[in-house]
C-alpha cells in the first residue's frame, strides 16, 4: 500500500540542498550581474534641494546614476496603492526615488549602477545631495496631535478613519453593572528576515524580454506591478522566487521602489542588474509594524461576561501606505478572538508619521488586537476576583454557536465569520499542559525562596487562508515524474514538501516522484500570494482538485485500456490496478504516454503512442473534443470566506526582585490549525512564532529619536533573540476540520506570534502584582513601574497575593540596571 | 574632472575545502564576498556583514569565523572549510544529516552559519547536554525555528558523529 503521507511528519524535501549550501537565494544568482546601491535620505522629513553627482563620475567601474528627474513616465509615478479602502481617503505612496520631498530616513533618492557593489557604493559616498530639513512627525502622539503634518495634503496625519459597530454599545455600557477603561500601548518590531529584500533582472535583447528574481512572497504581484510600470505585454515579463530566506510580511509588500528600478535599468541598458538590501537597509527603507495607541472602555456583568466592548485606537502607519489599512482592519476585527463581546464598536486612525512605513509583520495587526482584548479580559477577573482562565471561559464562543458570525467585516471584505473551533476544549487543555490549577501552590513555594514568579494567559483567533484564490497544475511525464506547480512562493514553510505530501496522497503515487514548484510566472500566471496564513489552505486544497483532475483522467485512460470500469481501479505507488486484481495494472508513465497522441517516437515508451502503434477508431479525432492531450490537471481553490483558526498560550515568567530582569520559566501552547498536512512543519511554525513574539514582547524595539533617526538599526542594537532568549516551547494540538475546504485545514503560519506580547503581559503582571499595560517591556521599565508601584502612581492588582517584604527592589538596593535598553 | 583611477588588485591564495584556490581582488574584499562571488561558493550567506547573524559563518584552520569580518587577504595561507566542504546531498555531513532529521531549518538562510559552527563545537564537545546544545548556538540568529529544532539537531548530530566515529 502506498504510505499515508497526509498528516505525516514527513522530512523536508527541500533540506538536502539546503543543508549542503546548495540553496538560490537571490544573490545566490547572477554572478558578473552589474550591481546597484542607493544614496537614502539621512533626514526623516525634508525638501530635496539638488544633487550634484559630480564627483562620483570619477569612480571607475561606474556605469550609471539615476535621480527622479531620469526616470520616465510611469517609472517616475508614485508607486501603487495596492489595496485601496474607501475609508483610506488621504492615501499616499512614494515615488521609486525621491521626486521633491522625502518623508523618512531611507527614503531612496539616487540610484547608482556599477561593476559590482563597492564601486557603486563608493560612488553613492561621492554624490551630495542638499535638502532642506522640516520639521518631522515621530511618534502615534505627536501625528495624533498633529501640530506638524508629514504631507501638507493630509490634514491631521489621518490616512484613513474607520468605524465598524454591532449593536448599540453605549446602552450596553450604560446599563453595565461593572465598567473599566484601559489605555494600553504597543511598539514597533519588524519582521527582521535574515534574507534581506533584493531583486535582480535581465533582458533578453533578442526577444524583447525581461525576466525578474525577486525575494518575495509574490512573484505575480512583482511581475504585473513591473509590466504595468514600464509599459510592457504581460507575456513578455516573468518573475521567479528563488529560495527566500525568510519573510514574514515584509516581502508581500511591492513593488518595492528598487522591484521597479532594477528591471527598468536592466532593459533600458540591455544588461543584467542586481540589488541586494543591506542590513542598515532593511532597517531604514523596508517596512515595520505593531505600533499602536489603544483606549479600550468595557461594561460586563457580575459573572464578567461582556456587555459591550468600546475600543479605539491609533494606528502609526508610517510615512506612506501602499499596503491599505489592511493592519488596522486585522486589529479591529480579531481583536475579538474566541469572545462574544455582547455589543462592540471599534473606531481606528491610521496615521501618518516621518518613518519607515508599516506593512503586514507576522500575526499582522492581530498581535496588537489580542493584547488590548487579553488585557481587558485580565482586568475584569482582577476587578470581581475571578480566576483569569474562568472569566475567558464565560465569554467563550460555543462549538454549537459555530459557524459564528460576528456582523463585521474582515480584511478580504467578506463577513467575519468563524467557520469552527472548540475553546473549552483547547482551554481545558492548555491548562493541563500549564498545570494552571497547581500554580497556586508554586508560587507559595518560590514566595518562600525569595522569588517572584507568575503565570499569564492568552487566547486568539486568527483569520487565515484569505482569497481571492490560488491554483494548481498538476503533471505526469512518461517516466512517472510528476510535476506539481502553484504560484504562491515559499520562504521556508516547506511547500516543497506539504504540497508534495498532498499530491502523493491524493494521486497514491511515492512522495519521492512528485516535484512541487512554487513562486514561477512561467509555470502558474496565476496567483496572489504567500501571506495572512493562507498557503497551505489555498494552495493546498487547489493541488488537491488538481490531483483530483488528473487521477480521474488517469483512471479513465486505464479503465478504457485494461477494458474495465474506472471504479474498479486503486492507485497504489504510481500503478494504476485492478482492486483485487493487481496483476492487471499499468504505470501512471504508461497511462501519460497514452494521454498525448503523438506523431514522432521520442523514446522507446513513446512509441505506443504514436499513429501506426495500435487499433484506432477512424471516426473519432484522436483527442475527443472535450479532451486535451497529456496527463494533466488544473484547478483553482477560490473560498467564499476565510477560516478560522485559534489557539491559547500560557507562560510562567520569573523577575527579578533586585534588576527586574524577566525569565520566561515555562511557555505552553495549544494551537488549533484544522486538519494538519505535516504535523512536523506546524510545529516548527509555532516554534518560531512564538519566539518572533518573545522578541516583541520582550526585547525588539524601534526606537526612534525625536528627529526621525532610528538610532538602532542594527543587529547590534536591536535585540533579536538569540538561543539563549527563547524558552523552550511546550506544544499540544487540537485538530477541528474546518468545513470550508476539501481538506479541512486552517493556516498555521501566523499563529505563534499571535498571543505573546499578551501572555508576557499577564505573566509580568502576575508576578508583580500591577497590571502591565504597554509592551514590550525591558528590565529598565519594569524596574521603573517598580518604583512608580511603589510610590503609589500605578495601583495594585486587587486579586493578588501580596509578596512578603523584601520582594520589591529598592532603588538603593542597586547600583544600576544590567540589562541594555535600547 | 580626474581619471577614474582602478582599484589595485592583489593576488591571494586560500586553501577552501582542501583546494587551492586563487583570485585577484582587491585588498577590501570580504572574505564572504571572496568566497561567494569570486569562487562562486554561495553556500555561505550573509546576513548582517557587521558579525552579530552568524550566517556566515565559516571555518579558519577548523575555527569558526565570521567571513563578513576578515578580508580575503588576511585568509591568505590559510584553511577555509565553507558548507560546501563539510558534506553533499548524498553524503550528508553528521550535522547536515541531523538538520534534516529534526527540522532544524525553515527558510535555511541562517542555516550553513549554524551548520559550520556546532561542526567545530562538536569536535572539542563530542556529547553536549541540551543547556550546553543551546549555549553552543547563541551566537547565531535564526528569525525562522525558535532555536528549538536546532538544539535538538545539535544533540542528534553528536549521536550520529559517535555512532561513525
Amino acid at each position: 500500500m502506498t504510505t499515508q503521507m497526509f498528516g505525516a511528519p514527513v522530512r523536508r524535501r527541500e533540506d538536502p540542498r539546503l543543508v549542503t549550501g546548495g540553496g538560490k537565494f537571490l544573490d545566490d544568482l547572477g554572478r558578473g550581474a552589474l550591481a546597484a546601491a542607493f544614496v537614502r535620505s539621512p533626514h526623516a522629513h525634508a525638501k530635496v534641494v539638488d544633487i550634484d553627482v559630480t564627483d562620483a563620475l570619477d569612480v571607475e567601474g561606474l556605469v550609471a546614476i539615476y535621480t527622479h528627474e531620469d526616470l520616465p513616465g510611469r517609472v517616475g509615478e508614485p508607486l501603487p496603492l495596492l489595496i485601496p479602502h474607501p475609508t483610506l481617503t488621504h492615501g499616499r505612496t512614494q515615488h521609486a526615488l525621491a521626486r521633491d520631498e522625502v518623508n523618512h530616513v531611507g527614503e531612496p533618492v539616487v540610484m547608482v549602477v556599477a561593476r559590482d557593489r563597492y564601486l557603486a557604493e563608493d560612488a553613492c559616498a561621492r554624490i551630495r545631495v542638499d535638502y532642506e530639513p522640516l520639521p518631522p512627525v515621530v511618534g502615534i502622539e505627536a501625528a495624533r496631535t498633529a501640530d506638524l503634518l508629514v504631507h501638507d495634503d493630509v490634514p491631521g496625519n489621518i490616512a484613513a478613519h474607520m468605524l465598524q459597530e454591532v449593536g448599540d454599545v453605549e446602552a450596553a455600557i450604560a446599563g453595565a453593572p461593572h465598567v473599566l477603561e484601559l489605555d494600553l500601548a504597543i511598539e514597533r518590531s519588524a519582521c527582521m528576515p535574515m534574507e534581506g529584500k533584493g531583486v535582480y533582472a535581465r533582458w533578453d535583447a533578442d526577444r524583447d524580454e525581461l525576466r525578474i528574481y525577486s525575494s518575495t512572497q509574490t512573484s505575480t504581484g512583482v511581475r504585473a506591478a513591473v509590466a504595468a510600470k514600464l509599459g510592457m505585454p504581460l507575456a513578455k515579463v516573468e518573475c521567479i522566487a528563488p529560495d527566500v530566506g525568510g519573510g514574514f510580511g515584509v516581502k508581500i509588500n511591492h513593488p518595492w521602489p528598487e522591484e521597479v528600478l532594477v528591471p527598468w535599468v536592466a532593459k533600458t541598458l540591455g544588461v543584467e542588474v542586481k540589488w541586494v538590501e543591506d542590513r542598515r537597509e532593511h532597517f531604514i527603507s523596508s517596512a515595520h509594524e505593531r505600533g499602536q495607541l489603544q483606549q479600550v472602555r468595557v461594561g460586563f456583568d457580575d459573572d464578567g461576561r461582556l456587555l459591550g466592548l468600546d475600543v479605539k485606537f491609533w494606528h502609526d502607519n508610517g510615512a506612506y501606505t501602499p499596503y491599505g489599512i489592511i493592519v488596522p482592519i486585522i486589529t479591529s476585527t480579531q481583536l475579538l478572538g474566541p469572545y462574544k463581546p455582547g455589543t462592540y464598536r471599534c473606531e481606528f486612525w491610521s496615521l501618518y508619521t516621518n518613518t519607515v512605513l508599516v506593512t503586514p509583520y507576522r500575526g499582522a495587526g492581530r498581535p496588537q488586537g489580542c493584547f488590548a482584548m487579553e488585557r481587558t479580559m485580565d482586568a475584569i477577573a482582577d476587578e470581581l476576583g475571578l480566576d483569569r482562565a474562568e472569566v475567558r471561559s464565560r465569554n467563550f464562543i460555543q462549538p454549537s454557536e459555530m459557524p459564528f458570525d460576528h456582523g463585521l467585516l474582515f480584511q478580504d471584505g467578506r463577513p467575519l465569520k468563524y467557520d469552527s473551533g472548540d475553546f473549552p476544549a483547547s482551554l481545558d487543555k492548555l491548562k493541563a499542559l500549564v498545570g494552571w490549577d497547581d500554580f497556586a501552590e508554586y508560587r507559595e513555594r518560590a514566595q518562600v525562596e525569595g522569588r517572584k514568579v507568575g503565570l499569564g494567559i492568552g487566547c486568539y483567533v486568527e483569520g487565515t487562508g484569505v482569497g481571492p484564490y490560488e491554483g494548481g497544475h498538476i503533471q505526469i511525464e512518461t517516466s512517472g515524474r510528476v510535476n506539481v506547480s502553484t504560484g504562491l512562493t515559499s520562504q521556508g514553510q516547506g511547500h516543497e514538501t506539504a504540497f508534495a505530501q498532498v499530491v502523493a496522497q491524493e494521486l497514491g503515487v511515492p512522495i519521492e516522484d512528485v516535484f512541487v514548484t512554487t513562486g514561477d510566472t512561467r509555470r502558474m500566471p496565476y496567483a496572489v500570494g504567500t501571506f495572512a496564513s493562507r498557503a497551505a489552505v489555498m494552495s493546498g486544497n487547489a493541488i488537491a482538485l488538481a490531483a483530483r483532475n488528473v487521477r480521474a483522467k488517469a483512471l479513465r485512460i486505464a479503465a478504457d485500456a485494461l477494458e474495465v470500469s474506472a471504479d474498479d481501479l486503486e492507485i497504489v505507488d504510481g500503478i494504476i490496478r485492478v482492486k483485487g486484481a493487481p496483476d492487471t495494472a499499468m504505470s501512471l508513465g504508461t497511462v501519460s504516454v497514452m494521454s498525448n497522441p503523438l506523431r514522432y517516437a521520442f523514446d522507446e515508451a513513446a512509441k505506443a503512442a504514436t499513429q501506426f502503434a495500435g487499433s484506432n477508431d477512424p471516426d473519432k479525432p484522436p483527442v475527443a473534443d472535450d479532451d486535451e492531450p497529456g496527463l494533466e490537471g488544473r484547478d483553482f481553490y477560490s473560498p467564499t470566506q476565510a477560516t478560522f483558526a485559534n489557539g491559547m498560550h500560557a507562560a510562567i515568567v520569573e523577575t527579578d526582585p533586585v534588576t527586574a530582569e524577566i525569565r520566561i520559566l515555562r511557555y505552553c501552547v495549544i494551537h488549533d490549525c484544522g486538519t494538519m498536512i505535516n504535523p512536523m512543519i506546524v510545529e516548527g511554525q509555532v516554534h518560531g512564532g512564538v519566539a518572533q513574539g518573545v522578541g516583541g514582547a520582550l526585547y525588539e524595539r524601534m526606537v526612534y529619536d525625536e528627529s526621525g533617526q532610528l538610532l538602532n538599526a542594527s543587529f547590534m542594537d536591536f535585540l533579536m533573540p538569540y538561543a539563549s532568549e527563547i524558552p523552550h516551547i511546550e506544544t499540544d494540538h487540537l485538530e477541528t476540520p474546518s468545513p470550508l475546504n476539501p481538506l479541512g485545514i486552517k493556516g498555521a503560519g501566523e499563529a505563534g506570534c499571535i498571543p505573546v506580547s499578551a501572555v508576557i503581559a499577564s505573566a509580568v503582571s502576575d508576578a508583580e502584582g500591577f497590571a502591565i499595560t504597554s509592551m514590550p517591556i525591558s528590565p529598565v521599565e519594569l524596574w521603573e513601574l517598580r518604583q512608580r508601584h511603589a510610590a503609589g502612581e500605578i495601583p495594585s492588582l486587587r486579586d493578588h497575593a501580596p509578596y512578603p517584604s523584601g520582594g520589591s527592589a529598592q532603588p538603593d538596593d542597586l547600583t544600576g540596571p544590567t540589562t541594555r535598553k535600547s | 574632472m580626474s581619471e577614474p583611477v582602478p582599484e589595485e588588485l592583489l593576488d591571494v591564495t586560500v586553501t577552501v575545502n582542501d583546494v587551492p584556490r586563487h583570485a585577484r581582488v582587491p585588498a577590501r574584499r570580504l572574505l564572504s564576498d571572496f568566497l561567494r562571488h569570486d569562487l562562486g561558493l554561495t553556500g555561505t550567506h550573509v546576513g548582517c556583514e557587521h558579525g552579530v547573524c552568524g550566517a556566515c559563518t565559516v571555518l579558519v584552520d577548523g575555527a569558526p569565523v565570521r567571513a563578513c569580518l576578515m578580508f580575503a587577504v588576511s585568509a591568505q595561507a590559510h584553511a577555509v572549510t565553507t558548507i560546501e566542504g563539510l558534506g553533499t546531498i548524498d553524503a550528508m555531513g553528521p550535522v547536515q544529516q541531523a538538520f534534516t532529521e529534526c527540522h532544524g531549518l525553515q527558510c535555511g538562510f541562517c542555516t550553513p552559519g549554524f551548520v559550520t559552527t556546532i561542526t567545530a563545537y562538536l569536535e572539542e564537545n563530542p556529547d553536549p547536554t541540551q543547556d550546553e546544545a543551546r549555549e553552543a548556538i547563541s551566537g547565531n540568529l535564526c528569525r525562522c525555528t525558535g532555536y528549538q529544532n536546532i538544539v535538538k539537531s545539535v544533540l542528534r548530530a553528536a549521536e550520529i558523529k559517535a555512532a561513525g566515529s
